[in-house]
């Protein structure tokens, strides 16, 4: 592998309630007020290579989004960096850089109403002197027709367009600013199937053209499968297996990752088959109160004593592929004696 | 085919807004066998959720049924007074909806809300009522349901609550359960959980399924026959896995090259161009023609329906058969 582009060294990032006006009283006159903090995101480390896609997968509340903010330079980090080509996203609480640009899920909450597209797209490229106001009408139009939309579109508001064409206004803005890293926080969820097609084929031309590196954050396994190169899977706040993407849908070794590719529902094309869903049994702990060692145990078809103790760290698996599994390291353990004796 | 359970027949619901009319459903037509599960799918603005709504009577204005026939074990719905179809709805049709907050009371402990609901329909004591309700939930899979059965909505999660929902759907059961979009707003891996629940559900009791949904796979995991619905018509219909091998309408062959699972990962999509075109102008003929590669002077023309063998579509220019 190349030297890492962005790289994230053992990110964290806690959310603190605030307490109520009650319990700050209590606490001043030391009574003990139980203030538990969600851990969205914890010690994730991860490296994009130039040029890369990496798709980041999971259900709601694991923290993705969390993590795609903090890499975003959106919120700051409780600890760890990001660096991209070994300079900090963010210093002191604040984001320094724009070579870092975010494409959000809802194309109809990301967009000022009030703004026109135009207006939108050149706002972030004048204000960072990528173009001047003089110039910036062609500036504009130039990325709007790249992203499939009539140039003369500019004049108009966003309630004049669809879900699918306001999406393209928001990759024109995030391009527009020549970012070297994109961050998609679920770009193609809210759009309507034959629409998420034409986002997904106007983002693999895109990426081909600008050569742009992404971190694509996405619950929908089917669509980080097309666009990614690598994959990370996350569960409450942790990676529990990361990797090349055809190599991890092809044989996934986090019993996590199994069960969830396992629960994706696939085309059925015979007559009479009755599928066989494969269910994760439980639901998703609370963040609030995750449980102790592998978080993922209480599910876990074959957790052992070890997975109720300790937290499992990633491990070299093959061929780049990192696990955080006690049974999968065990077995690992095994085949490697096997192997020399 | 058994005597259909329940017949649509020339279904159109409109809208009258101050832009003008919507044809939200414009001639809809299919029959469901008892037991049967039939899946209804399409994008937005399809008509898929204003029919499931359509068959339950639960059209508000500007929206009205403005002509057509739904009839439920022989009894028409469509003009029924308000009364008489309140007495059918949960006990003989039910629904469910993408959002389970749109079911459940949020001020209300999940037992008075299914106690009821049980009692609108059966005389039967309190304590009965909190007996049947600890029972359905039990079945819907929400373990230790009788001390849950004190619980708000707001303590339960999305996946448990959508069961609540669904338990609350399947009380009496009902000759029908109409379900729109029941597990889209859920996570993969509770989506299969109730869709597996759903499919035992369905088979045990009997009761028939029509299954809204914009994900065809979902809909080809459960669903024997299919509806494909485009700007407010059936374009496509057929046994599931025949009309997803073989479509003959360029729609569906197009949401199915949609599909990122069909491609190989990183190609380009076989995407459909254009946009759903607005119900409010829908151009003269076929719906579809503007975003199809087929299209021909004669698609400016309303397409007849032709049908065959359990599969009928609506297109002059249906694609050949794949050997």
């Amino acid at each position: 592998m190349t030297a890492p582009f962005l790289s994230l060294d053992a990110i964290t990032r806690r959310f603190e309630p605030r307490l109520i006006l009650g319990d700050r009283i209590a606490a001043r006159l030391g009574a003990r007020v139980e203030n538990r903090p969600v851990r969205a995101v914890t010690e994730v480390s991860l490296e994009i290579a130039k040029g890369e896609t990496l798709g980041l997968v999971g259900e709601s509340g694991c923290g993705k989004s969390t993590l795609g903010r903090v890499v975003a330079g959106i919120l700051p980090p409780t600890s760890g960096t990001v660096l991209i080509d070994g300079k900090p996203v963010i210093e002191h609480g604040r984001k320094v850089t724009t070579r870092v640009q975010t494409v959000f899920q809802d194309p109809y909450a990301s967009l000022d109403p009030r703004m026109r597209i135009g207006d939108i797209v050149a706002e972030g490229p004048i204000a960072h002197g990528l173009a001047s106001k003089a110039d910036a009408p062609g500036y504009v139009r130039d990325w709007l027709s790249r992203v499939g939309l009539d140039p003369d579109f500019a004049g108009r508001y966003p309630h004049q367009f669809s879900g699918g064409q306001r999406q393209r206004v928001a990759i024109a803005r995030a391009l527009a600013m020549q970012p070297d890293l994109l961050v998609c926080d679920e770009p193609v969820a809210s759009l309507d199937v034959s629409i998420q097609a034409q986002i997904i084929n106007l983002f693999l031309e895109l990426r081909r053209e600008l050569g742009i590196t992404c971190l694509f954050i996405s619950h929908d396994l089917r669509v980080v499968r097309h666009v990614s190169d690598r994959v990370a899977i996350m569960y409450l706040g942790r990676i529990v297996e990361i990797g090349a993407t055809e190599a991890i849908y092809r044989d996934p070794q986090h019993p996590y990752t199994r069960a969830l590719l396992g629960s994706v529902p696939k085309l059925v094309l015979e007559d009479d088959e009755l599928v066989r869903f494969e269910t994760i049994s439980g639901e998703i702990p609370s963040p609030l109160a995750p449980p102790p060692g592998c978080t993922f145990h209480p599910r876990c078809p074959v957790a052992v004593e070890a997975c109720r103790r300790e937290v499992p760290v990633l491990f070299d698996d093959s061929d780049g592929r990192m696990v955080a599994c006690h049974v999968r390291a065990m077995e690992r353990a095994a085949m490697t004696k096997e192997g020399s004796a | 085919m058994n005597a259909p359970l329940l017949e649509v027949e020339g279904l159109r619901t409109h809208f009258f807004t101050r832009a003008g009319v919507v044809k939200a459903v414009d001639g809809v037509s299919f029959a469901l066998a008892p037991g049967e599960i039939l899946g209804l799918v399409g994008e937005s603005g399809s008509g898929k959720s204003v029919t499931g709504f359509s068959l339950l009577g639960l059209i508000d204005p500007p929206g009205r049924i403005v002509d057509g026939s739904v009839r439920l074990e022989g009894e028409e719905l469509v003009g029924m007074p308000t009364r008489a179809l309140r007495r059918l709805r949960g006990r003989r049709i039910a629904m469910v909806f993408q959002d389970p907050m749109m079911t459940l009371n949020p001020v209300l402990s999940i037992g008075t809300q299914m106690s009821l609901a049980i009692r609108a329909h059966d005389a039967v004591s309190d304590k009965a009522a909190r007996e049947r309700s600890a029972a359905v939930l039990a079945r819907v899979g929400i373990p230790d349901a009788r001390a849950r059965l004190d619980a708000f909505p707001h303590e339960f999660s999305g996946g448990m609550r959508q069961r609540v929902a669904i338990a609350i759907a399947m009380a009496h059961s009902p000759a029908v359960i109409v379900a729109d979009e029941p597990t889209t707003a859920l996570d993969v891996s509770i989506q299969a959980q109730i869709l597996f629940e759903m499919r035992e559900l369905a088979r045990e009791s009997g009761t028939a399924l029509v299954w809204i949904s914009h994900d065809l796979a979902t809909v080809s995991s459960l669903a024997e026959r299919i509806l494909v619905m485009y700007a407010g018509r059936i374009v496509e219909e057929g046994a599931t896995a025949t009309v997803l091998r073989d479509p003959r309408h360029p729609y569906t062959r197009g949401l199915l090259d949609s599909l990122p699972a069909t491609a190989e990962p990183g190609r380009p999509l076989n995407q459909i161009p254009g946009t759903t075109p607005s119900l409010l102008a829908l151009p003269p003929g076929c719906p579809f023609a503007p975003r199809c590669a087929h299209a021909s002077g004669s698609c400016r023309e309303d397409p007849p329906r032709r049908a065959a063998a359990g599969r009928a579509y609506r297109c002059h220019h249906p694609l050949e058969r794949v050997a």
